[in-house]
């Protein structure tokens, strides 16, 4: 069974490896969040938000000639039709109607490319809530229109200068000021990392994903369950979310694409699967990459929503026991992979999700299998790393 | 006897640990570091061992670790610098450390090392009592090492209690809702929350750090504790020290020294 315990483990790994200082605010989410989420006033608001806020339910998409090309049936999750562009809405929609029914008045959060640093500043500005986003110095300016976006949703972003001024840095700087104001600010973590509840209770606003695909693949194909369900990994939350129903469905493959960068072991890479070693990594035990005296190291991938030096958790577990298959695709197999699926379904893809897509030339399948990929986003965050990279 | 028990012991009052990043501002300043910090009259050495992400710590103290991991620092070469240090030094050390390098470096060979140079406790930021008690207490406990829990503002009087039945030696008082090195001066909301630990009739002495930065911070914590705990403040002034002894020794004297 793929489940999480008490203290927040899967198997060997999860948990709340966190300084005293953040014991009581994790506490009190640990203890409330599932009684608040399974109360009829958290679910009403809930499900109206995702329908008419959201656009949920999201299309289950039958991708004709992509499955053509591939010699497969291929659905495609449409994630990327979610309002904000991506899958991360779905777990800040989640978690601010918890901070509100927790009384909290401020949020924060990290965000690494700036989408889920766009999803929270959105919630914020449909709840009123001051936000505040912790983002590295080198992503502000690598990802200049997320920052403006999230200014315009009245958002305060704050740039992290410490270490290598990245994702893993702007959490370090958003556990800092949750630390700094324990009582009235909520801390809504982007992907199932973290302390405990954190991975858990994002794995559960994400599992709408799954949730749906297997109503509406009864619909289509008379069968809840596809042969494989492919997703993309970086802390890991859209996989989450897609494999949540399936964990202990043991007939149906679940396949986790992970950053390569410019290769496995070219020392620009993000496939914690294979690189990483267990350790502890902003609160919770999981595979890390980090050198052999225990510093973390700053990952490498074209894909700023995958460049993330851990993965959660349940994935770490999902890798030991074998229920899931790792992949690492490379920067360069990723490009042309969101031309692809350009070209055959008119679909600009986030770069993060191409991953997804090119692990489909890195697996075996058979012609008549029901394969589900998970369309984690939108391509328009990436268009000038699309031109960059220019090879269209 | 442990060291900090003895010092505990003798000592009730006005108690000073100095917390320094191992390796800062150069790999070989560590030993001479602690023996001025030693000689200028503090009666605890806390040793940072630097980590990639220290959350808890502040700027001041995080950019120290950037610096001594730069400057080649690591815990295996921390331990032959400590090897053989307490024919000079006599205070109690206390290793203050995330829980990440020391995993990697391996607990048990941790724990061992320490014993072996002398070294009395230890302060692992993230490491949580539960986790602790389930896989630390025995290992930490046959190799003598203390352990100090912290608490902040907003613990539970029953949390402060349970970390008091689980510390050793001393109970590490956060004295605001901070990161190290965050504030300059103690406000009345904080002498509340300080009055109210003091009268709890803890069985552990308290030490009170974050925010203590000079004679008067000092002054003022040791009121309501048996002393307290300065690290950033001390870093800032040896940053960009050309003569370590004379600067840590006028920085120690300036703390100890009533206003």
């Amino acid at each position: 069974m793929i489940q999480v315990d008490e203290k927040g483990f899967y198997g060997k790994f999860g948990g709340a490896y966190i300084p005293e200082m953040l014991y009581p605010n994790v506490e009190e989410l640990r203890e409330n969040w599932e009684a608040l989420v399974a109360s009829p006033s958290y679910q009403e608001e809930f499900q109206q938000l995702l329908r008419d806020f959201v656009g949920r339910p999201t299309p289950l998409y039958f991708a004709a000639r992509l499955s053509e090309t591939f010699g497969a049936k291929i659905y495609l999750k449409r994630e990327d039709l979610c309002h904000t562009g991506a899958h991360k809405v779905n777990n800040t929609v989640g978690q601010i109607i918890l901070a509100k029914k927790l009384g909290k008045k401020r949020i924060i959060a990290e965000t690494g490319a700036g989408q889920h640093g766009v999803a929270t500043a959105t919630v914020c500005a449909l709840m009123g809530m001051d936000c505040t986003i912790y983002m590295g110095e080198l992503d502000i300016k690598r990802q200049r229109p997320n920052v403006e976006r999230m200014r315009i949703l009245g958002a305060k972003v704050v740039p992290a200068v410490s270490g290598s001024k990245t994702l893993k840095d702007a959490t370090n700087e958003a556990m800092r000021a949750w630390i700094a104001d324990p009582v009235g600010t909520h801390y809504i973590i982007g992907s199932v990392v973290g302390p405990h509840p954190y991975p858990e209770m994002v794995a559960r606003f994400q599992s709408v994903i799954s949730e749906e695909i297997k109503w509406q693949l009864k619909a289509k194909e008379g069968r809840e369950n596809p042969d494989l369900v492919i997703a993309c990994v970086g802390g890991g939350s859209n996989a989450a979310g897609a494999f949540y129903h399936y964990y202990n469905e043991p007939a149906v493959r679940l396949i986790a694409a992970e950053a390569a960068g410019l290769g496995i072991h070219s020392g620009k890479s993000a496939a914690t699967s294979v690189l990483g070693t267990p350790g502890i990594l902003h609160g919770s035990k999981t595979l890390v990459m980090q050198t052999e005296d225990g510093q973390v190291i700053e990952p490498h991938s074209i894909s700023a929503g995958l460049d993330y030096p851990g993965i959660g958790p349940v994935h770490a577990h999902l890798h030991a026991v074998g229920r899931a298959e790792f992949v690492g695709v490379e920067d360069e197999d990723a490009m042309k992979a969101g031309i692809l699926l350009s070209r055959t379904e008119g679909i600009i893809p986030a770069i993060e999700t191409a991953h997804a897509i090119h692990a489909l030339n890195q697996i075996t399948f058979n012609p008549n299998d029901l394969i589900v990929i998970n369309l984690s986003g939108r391509g328009d965050k990436d268009l000038e790393t699309y031109i960059q990279w220019g090879n269209y | 006897m442990n060291r900090i028990d003895y010092l505990f012991q003798t000592k009730k009052e006005r108690v000073l640990s100095i917390y320094v990043t191992a390796g800062f501002p150069n790999l070989e300043d560590t030993l001479p570091v602690m023996e001025a910090i030693q000689a200028a009259g503090a009666d605890i050495i806390e040793l940072g061992i630097p980590y990639s992400d220290p959350i808890a710590d502040g700027p001041t103290i995080q950019e120290s670790n950037t610096q001594a991991l730069e400057n080649g620092m690591s815990i295996k070469t921390l331990f032959s610098q400590l090897l053989g240090f307490r024919a000079k030094i006599h205070v109690p050390v206390i290793l203050m450390g995330y829980l990440n390098p020391i995993m990697q470096f391996g607990v048990v060979e941790f724990c061992k090392k320490c014993k072996q140079v002398g070294i009395d406790g230890l302060i692992l930021p993230d490491l949580p009592m539960s986790q602790y008690l389930e896989e630390y207490k025995a290992l930490f406990e046959e190799y003598g090492l203390f352990i100090s829990f912290l608490i902040s503002p907003q613990t539970s009087e029953k949390r402060i209690r349970e970390v008091d039945e689980h510390s050793s030696g001393f109970i590490y008082m956060v004295s605001s809702h901070a990161i190290t090195g965050a504030k300059s001066a103690i406000s009345k909301e904080q002498e509340v929350y300080f009055e109210r630990v003091a009268g709890m009739n803890l069985n552990h002495p308290r030490l009170i750090g974050f925010g203590i930065s000079d004679a008067a911070t000092f002054q003022l914590a040791s009121r309501y504790s048996q002393g307290a705990i300065i690290g950033s403040a001390l870093i800032k002034h040896i940053a960009y020290s050309l003569d370590l002894n004379k600067d840590i020794h006028a920085f120690i004297k300036g703390v100890l020294t009533p206003e």
